[in-house]
């Protein structure tokens, strides 16, 4: 019970996203998050404004049982799993942090600054929000896939075009702390 | 008692919620959610994130190869063949570029979007309408778009 409360660490995590992934394609279907993105506009009606969503969402019914089961994962892991949300992050980083303005640096998984209260709050909590989000729904569709169908999926399978993606991720990754993130705060 | 196929088709597929609930723990177990730990990744400044992701894609490697020689195959008895993934340098790049800025600013790559969805609910909440709106921006524009 002891190690389920612990966090874990990379060499153990690194195994269990392996094993489901594994899972995903001995079921039959193929590793991978970002289409659901696609999957929820098709639910919603997008099909009515462009052929791109005309597709039939049924087929992905798998897909949606999964989303369902991350949230409800996620449910239990922020209420069961994980007595202290402490995360032991380099000094470094928390100095950087603290010196940006970001109290509490590491003694929570989910920076107030961006998840707290200031989304209600302040234009700019929720644009931050918002528009992060759409370029992570827009990059993910450009660039055909995320972390889990183009890093893990891609680069596992020695797919050429996953490592020019995951370049990007690391192109934009870094553009956004480096750079944004100082000036946004 | 009878069933319908739809109900059996339906109780084929429940698997995928189990392991929608199995990744969801392992990411929030090991931090791969954590805001903090995607910025120290993109800082350079810690190993872990590159430890679970660069493990996660080592381990993969060999399951690949298993599934190449038909060593593992699917539930059906059929072999896996991984989809490819759509070519197009300037699509994966400049589309990788910006998931990577939206990423880094909000620490919330796809799945765990809806891992956090546990977490911080109206944030992710936000972050969500904000991915569907990007996509079907780019499903309305995609067909202008470089590949």
């Amino acid at each position: 019970m002891d190690f389920i409360l612990q966090p874990w660490a990379w060499y153990v995590g690194g195994p269990l996203i392996s094993i489901s992934l594994l899972l995903y394609f001995y079921f039959g279907k193929n590793f991978g998050a970002s289409t659901n993105f696609e999957t929820l506009c098709t639910m919603a009606g997008a099909g009515n404004f462009s052929d791109y969503f005309k597709k039939d969402w049924k087929q992905r019914d798998f897909a949606l049982l999964f989303v369902v089961g991350l949230i409800i994962g996620g449910f239990i892991s922020s209420n069961f799993l994980i007595p202290e949300q402490i995360i032991d992050l380099n000094p470094t980083t928390v100095q950087e942090l603290t010196d940006l303005g970001f109290a509490n640096a590491g003694n929570q998984y989910f920076p107030d600054e961006i998840f707290g209260s200031e989304i209600y709050t302040s234009l700019k909590g929720f644009l931050i929000l918002i528009i992060s989000g759409v370029l992570i729904g827009f990059g993910t569709r450009y660039a055909g896939g995320c972390t889990s169908g183009h890093a893990i999926t891609g680069l596992s399978s020695l797919q050429f075009p996953s490592l020019l993606a995951v370049i990007g991720f690391f192109i934009g990754g870094i553009i956004a702390t480096w750079f944004i993130i100082p000036i946004i705060f | 008692m009878v069933y319908n196929s739809n109900y059996i088709l339906d109780m084929k597929n429940i698997k995928f919620l189990f392991l929608g609930i199995f990744f969801a723990i392992v990411l929030s177990k090991t931090e791969a959610i954590s805001w903090y730990r995607f910025y120290e990744m993109f800082k350079f400044q810690s190993f872990h994130m590159f430890g679970i992701i660069g493990g996660a894609v080592v381990i993969s490697m060999i399951f690949m190869q298993l599934f190449k020689k038909g060593i593992i195959k699917d539930i059906n008895g059929n072999k896996i063949i991984p989809k490819p993934k759509k070519k197009g340098f300037i699509s994966t790049i400049l589309g990788g570029t910006l998931f990577g800025l939206g990423w880094g600013i909000s620490g919330a790559c796809a799945a765990p979007i809806f891992v956090i969805l546990g977490f911080k609910l109206i944030p992710a909440l936000i972050i969500l309408f904000g991915a569907l709106l990007g996509a079907f921006l780019y499903g309305l524009v995609s067909n202008k778009l470089p590949n």
